[in-house]
């Protein structure tokens, strides 16, 4: 059986989906994160001044763009397999001979390449208020792609075990949204006072963040190596839960 | 060659209903088959379990000699499904929608093109490959899920109830579109609940009632074993009750419409000559049912007299 075709057309036409709806998909982050870069880079930043010896701006600016790559990669595969399931056209994809592993990697390979897609928008944009300097591309590049597919699997399990279009909102909205602002975005958790700096800990976007921040000024809360060990670990799990999930047939077979 | 061999194939849902209880078919290579059962009968659960969608409980499916659960790949790959609901991406266009189809069975690019030009124009589908799916109408959604189902060139097409909803003229022009595909070598199993569709097109059939196959056999000899007629005539006069005819059985319908039924050994000369001995004028008589429709319900009313198994 050839897989590479069954492939290559589940992720064309994921990218052909949300290119088709750039002002939903592409529009919003680029508005949104101006407007931090704005208020939280410029007008609040100077009077902040140096955080771990970097400026408040250029300290900001890996994290506003991995926040964009966590919410677009997981956004992306949560409403596209949802919305498949919901039309009922996931069943061209049941009846044909496609393994589950094509299934699964081309939906996440369509969340990674939004993430990525949002994350260099907004990388462009930084590139007007912060002046941008790469320390290690390879940790760079590699985090983003990292964090990008953890969270497009993520999504993807969220929308396997949706039942209502209530249940791929409710994640969004009230785990990922929260743990990002407190990952670590827009402050150092070394700010912290003692009982929250370990609650923060517990937080696995503070390790993505870090880790990519790190790649940008050299500069980390978390030993890197402990980042890419943990975020690895966690995309292991997540995609053998969703193999299994979609071996079973959850929410998608009876 | 068996296009598809089922063997005590049994499946309980997860509330405890039992929609099939161990059933057994055959379909030859090159067949159009007629699969049919009052609503709730299994007939679904068993369309949904050949084609991947529903997961058995137990028995065996067998798809050109690939086993569905050794050779999945191999099986699904003769199979392709029309299903009863309209389940493509309604904001795709009719031919990205044909394109996408043959890429999930490896089709290579240049190939699916060509499938997909051919295909849509055996469905008079051309001239609408470029118009998004949602607006087009409800004939032509159900012609598009057929060419969707044949763009990788299946050896089994299964339509499940592919005329539902559709006006007779769209239903007769799908008719052809199906005899021609199965006169092209391809094996159709169909589901309808238009008897007279499965009766003008069907060589053989196999009824399924409660989760049982309660007939499996070639058309012309099911419809044979009907030895009984029903006609409602309509009369010139009005009469207020039922005459009486020896060898008939006549039910009064209304003033001047009566319902008789026939059975072949006696014949319609014998009936009209004891109509004219008294004196009722018939100026009108139409078959009451299709035949195959009767034999439909007699099967499946005995099987319910006698207690499902």
């Amino acid at each position: 059986m050839n897989t590479w075709i069954p492939f290559r057309t589940i992720v064309v036409k994921e990218i052909y989906r949300f290119v088709r709806i750039w002002p939903q998909t592409l529009l919003p982050p680029a508005i949104t994160t101006t407007l931090y870069f704005l208020i939280f880079g410029k007008l609040m930043g100077d009077r902040i001044g140096l955080i771990n010896g970097a400026p408040y701006m250029d300290y900001i600016v890996p994290g506003v763009i991995l926040m964009s790559v966590i919410s677009h990669a997981y956004s992306n595969v949560v409403s596209s397999f949802y919305s498949t399931k919901f039309q009922r056209n996931i069943e061209e994809l049941i009846v044909a001979p496609v393994p589950n592993w094509v299934i699964l990697l081309g939906y996440v390979s369509g969340g990674i390449m939004r993430g990525l897609l949002v994350g260099t928008v907004v990388g462009l944009i930084a590139m007007l208020f912060a002046d941008i300097t790469i320390h290690s591309i390879v940790i760079t590049l590699a985090m983003a792609f990292m964090t990008a597919t953890l969270f497009a699997l993520a999504g993807f399990i969220n929308a396997v075990m949706a039942e209502s279009f209530d249940d791929i909102s409710i994640i969004p909205n009230f785990v990922l949204t929260p743990l990002s602002y407190l990952g670590g975005v827009f402050y150092s958790v070394s700010m912290l006072p003692g009982i929250w700096k370990t609650i923060s800990m517990g937080n696995p976007i503070l390790y993505m963040v870090n880790a990519f921040r790190y790649g940008f000024i050299g500069v980390s809360d978390i030993d890197v190596r402990l980042s890419f060990l943990m975020t690895g670990g966690v995309i292991l799990v997540l995609a053998l839960t969703s193999l299994i999930l979609l071996r079973k047939g959850t929410g998608i077979k009876q | 060659m068996k296009a598809l061999s089922i063997r005590n194939l049994k499946k309980t849902y997860g509330n405890g209903f039992q929609a099939l209880k161990g059933i057994d078919l055959d379909v030859e290579a090159g067949d159009f088959f007629a699969l049919l059962g009052p609503n709730g009968a299994g007939k679904s659960t068993a369309i949904g379990i050949i084609s991947s969608l529903v997961n058995a409980s137990s028995g065996s499916v067998s798809i050109f000699g690939h086993d569905l659960e050794k050779e999945r790949p191999q099986a699904k790959s003769c199979i392709g499904l029309v299903p009863q609901e309209i389940n493509f991406n309604q904001f795709d266009t009719v031919q990205s929608i044909l394109l996408n189809q043959a890429g999930y069975y490896g089709t290579p690019r240049k190939l699916a093109l060509q499938r997909t030009e051919q295909c849509l124009k055996q469905m008079d589908l051309w001239d609408k490959r470029d118009t998004v799916s949602r607006r087009l109408s409800g004939g032509m959604k159900r012609r598009v899920m057929i060419a969707r189902a044949m763009v990788h060139a299946p050896k089994l097409l299964i339509l499940d109830e592919p005329t539902a909803g559709v006006d007779i003229e769209i239903r007769r022009s799908m008719w052809k579109m199906m005899e021609e595909v199965n006169q092209q070598g391809t094996t159709i199993i169909l589901t309808t609940h238009y008897l007279e569709e499965a009766e003008s097109l069907c060589r053989n059939i196999a009824i399924i009632d409660q989760g049982h196959i309660v007939e499996h056999s070639d058309m012309k000899s099911l419809l044979a074993r009907l030895n009984v007629d029903h006609f409602v005539l309509d009369l010139a006069e009005p009469m207020a009750a039922a005459p009486v005819l020896a060898g008939f059985k006549a039910e009064w319908v209304s003033e001047k419409v009566l319902e008789v039924a026939v059975p072949k050994e006696s014949g319609l000369n014998e009936l009209f000559r004891q109509l004219s001995e008294q004196q009722i004028q018939v100026l009108s008589l139409k078959n009451k049912t299709n035949r195959l429709e009767q034999l439909f319900m007699d099967l499946v009313d005995a099987k319910n007299a006698g207690g499902a198994a």
